[in-house]
């Protein structure tokens, strides 16, 4: 019973047994070191497990000694391993990040339990990734999705708009879980059984049929309103432009991603490409719509005056490169997904720290705001020029890394023209970003007017310490993993061949 | 007929269906934020008595030990002789949706000539495979199976018509003593667990209620909230405040043409 051996479960109960003591602490600021202290926690047993999982290969967790395929249990191939170490590591940067900007933002009174939802969802999502049981993977994705309607509402103190933002997510993501419950109701009823690996087993010695069909394409449907996948993405906008900024910048580097990695894992690893019906849906479903998001969205964020629903709709567009990847059905594209997964995680959460500072300092979120960043605060808007560079894609970031894998998976795929798209759309990016960074660079800041000063009428200053700090690691974690590109490929590499593999 | 048949015998998928939609349809239809709530409530149960419907073996009980079954097995224990011992395992080996076990021993073999104990009966706890009838191999067809006939079968307990009693066991009792077919039903009625449903679809839609109360006790929370921050809880009155709130008019896609249109009449106003 030592410690190393229940790793597997650290990163669930670690937060699961912590979160309900925000409750009872009184104050704001002891709520915020206790949260960090407890992602820090957590982050430290997710790289754990990516170190057993990149050394010792899949692990294999039976929750309560309940061997599967009875009991639930958790499961850690690289592919999951990868998504937890980035949840978990943006949840311990953003959390530290977090505390100026929440007590601008939101009722102090509220600052325990927004640590509190924060480790809830936090919970929810990486439980979603490391559970090898099916139904698991429900429960844990309304319990991230319930804190995060509660996060997003948080936002209502500053521009109630928060409140309408999270109700309609509220409806679509109910609707999204619940035809994955339906979807998961057929599954079962067809094989018998809810473990993911086990129903892989039996669909391979059984065949599939027609509630197969129906139960996958129930799940893909729960998925991807969940994921944002167009054109089922328009409870996003809202939702991350009026959530708190630290909001904002974990669930757009965390939540949608994760279930991306959902929709991957059944794909490949409990229904499997290898049946007729789930490569056409890939190919004539998937990929259309993937395609579809990244123009739509992506030429949407170009007109956006607001900076946090331009990042917002970049998501979209960018949840499209990876349901590209995914869609070309081959291991190479599934590989560019997984890099993608974890690249858009880091110049997300980067952007949207950097619009926090902004919006801490000068309170609002629009363009205006950017006018002559440089000037006033260098810090901030060096970050947001360098994550923006590597949402475009620029070289030497992690962006590139990105786009390199996915055009070399459509060459590889004899998909010339899908390439072409990719680089298309990319262009897109460099208007909607470079719009922004000449804002930052080349126009002066306001000499007068509401923007002049800060919020609390002082001249405009850098943003605080501790929310440079963590922005800049995100950066510079852009530009690390953008130069040692064999770390992330490689690993992405080996668990796209494990998922392909399968079993 | 046939389709008359088809429909019928699926009819709790028809209500599943037609709850579905229309807690869909409520979802979106209706503007005002609390009926969007119940819809989606509607929703959410129509998938939970699809949920337990497929649970649901013909003729099963739910999955518990009733005192009942206990009294009977302790009847047996009292005039059973020692091989029985270990016959009287609590079927606690409920495998949820899958195949077999939960082997019962009820005795050990050869003792079919000297005592009454017919033969090795291998009573399974029901392959539960969620509606599966063909499981069921009643007791009847392998009486029937060996000629011998199967008096009181029907007697007392219903479930003894669905003792899903294995057909190769039973002929390796009747091996053993054929023309004691009428003891091997009655004592099958005495040995016989009842046939349980399914309980992993009921134990999944339990957690599923606690998630769809926890969603909706979030959704009219949001909807107070909301009803505080804007004085409503319609959706086009709420679009109608944000736009007044952001553009000053009611509907911005007016605004263009009101806006030209105000360029005319403007200068007729100010005069």
């Amino acid at each position: 019973m030592s410690l190393i051996e229940q790793l597997p479960v650290l990163p669930i109960i670690i937060p699961l047994v912590a979160a309900p003591f925000c409750l009872i602490i009184p104050n704001g600021r002891i709520a915020y070191f206790y949260a960090i202290a407890i992602s820090a926690l957590t982050f430290l047993s997710c790289i754990g497990l990516l170190h057993g999982v990149a050394a010792g290969g899949t692990i294999s967790y039976y929750l309560g000694d309940w061997a599967p395929p009875l009991g639930i249990e958790y499961r850690i191939d690289l592919a999951n391993a990868l998504v937890l170490t980035l949840i978990s590591g943006v949840a311990a940067l953003v959390i530290p990040a977090s505390y100026p900007s929440i007590a601008a933002e939101a009722n102090p009174k509220q600052i325990p339990l927004f640590y509190g939802a924060m480790l809830i969802c936090m919970l929810g999502l990486l439980g979603v990734t490391i559970t090898g049981d099916a139904f698991n993977v429900f429960v844990f994705l309304e319990i991230s999705s319930l804190a995060t309607y509660a996060l997003v509402a948080l936002g209502g103190r500053a521009d109630r708009r928060a409140l309408t933002a999270s109700f309609n997510y509220l409806v679509m993501g109910t609707l999204g879980a619940t035809f994955f419950v339906i979807g998961l109701g057929l599954l079962y009823q067809a094989t018998g059984t809810l473990n993911m690996a086990d129903i892989r087993v039996q669909l391979l010695e059984n065949g599939t049929n027609r509630m197969v069909e129906a139960g996958y394409a129930f799940i893909i449907i729960g998925m991807g309103l969940k994921a944002a996948m167009f054109p089922m993405h328009l409870w996003l906008p809202n939702a991350y432009t009026y959530a708190p900024s630290a909001v904002s910048a974990f669930i757009a580097a965390a939540s949608t991603k994760v279930a991306v990695y959902v929709l991957i894992r059944f794909t490949f690893s409990v229904v499997g490409a290898d049946f007729d019906f789930v490569s056409a849906m890939l190919s004539y479903v998937l990929m259309p719509l993937a395609l579809a998001g990244m123009f739509f969205a992506s030429l949407v964020a170009v007109f956006q005056t607001d900076v946090k629903r331009m990042l917002a709709y970049s998501s979209v567009g960018q949840i499209g490169y990876m349901l590209l990847g995914i869609s070309l059905g081959t291991e190479a594209g599934l590989q560019a997904s997984i890099i993608h997964i974890f690249n858009h995680g880091l110049m997300k959460a980067a952007l949207f720290l950097s619009v926090a500072c902004v919006m801490l300092r000068l309170g609002v979120h629009t363009v205006d705001g950017f006018n002559g960043l440089a000037k006033r605060m260098p810090f901030t808007a060096a970050a947001f020029i360098f994550a923006g560079l590597s949402l475009v894609g620029v070289p030497l970031t992690v962006g590139f890394v990105s786009k390199w894998y996915l055009l070399q998976a459509a060459f590889e795929a004899d998909r010339a023209w899908i390439a072409f798209l990719i680089v298309a759309s990319s262009l897109i990016a460099v208007v909607y970003v470079g719009r922004i960074i000449e804002l930052i660079l080349l126009r002066e800041p306001p000499e007068d007017g509401p923007l002049f000063r800060d919020v609390d009428g002082n001249p405009v200053r850098e943003a605080p310490m501790v929310m440079l700090v963590p922005m800049w690691i995100l950066v510079l974690a852009n530009v690390y993993f953008g130069l040692r590109t064999d770390v992330t490929a490689d690993l992405a590499g080996r668990a796209a061949a494990s998922l392909i593999g399968g079993q | 007929m046939d389709i008359l048949q088809f429909v019928i015998e699926r009819f709790n998928y028809w209500i599943f269906t037609v709850l579905m939609m229309v807690g869909l349809y409520t979802v979106i239809a209706r503007g005002n934020l609390v009926k969007k709530i119940i819809g989606l409530n509607i929703f959410q149960t129509s998938v939970f008595i699809y949920y337990i419907s497929i649970g649901k073996v013909s003729g099963g009980t739910a999955p518990i030990f009733t005192t009942e079954h206990q009294k009977e097995l302790k009847k047996h224990e009292h005039h059973g002789d020692a091989h029985h011992g270990d016959g009287h395992q609590v079927p606690t080996h409920q495998d949820g949706g899958h195949q077999d076990t939960a082997h019962q021993d009820g005795s050990h073999q050869g003792d079919a000539h000297d005592s009454a104990d017919p033969m090795t009966m291998d009573l399974h706890a029901g392959d539960l495979h969620a509606g599966d009838a063909n499981t069921s191999a009643t007791l009847t067809r392998a009486g029937e199976h060996h000629g011998v006939s199967t008096p009181d079968l029907h007697d007392g307990d219903a479930n003894a018509l669905h003792a899903p009693a294995n057909d190769a066991l039973v002929s390796q009792g009747g091996d053993h003593g054929g023309d004691h077919g009428g003891e091997i039903a009655t004592k099958a009625t005495e040995f016989i667990e009842p046939l349980y449903s399914n309980p992993l679809p009921h134990v999944l839609i339990l957690t599923a209620i606690v998630v769809g109360v926890a969603t909706t006790a979030v959704g009219l929370a949001l909807a107070v909230r909301i009803r505080e921050a804007y004085g409503t809880i319609e959706e086009d009155e709420l679009e109608t405040a944000d736009n007044v709130a952001e553009f000053g008019v009611a509907d911005p896609r007016q605004q263009q043409d009101g806006g030209q249109g105000a360029g005319r009449l403007n200068p007729g106003g100010a005069q």
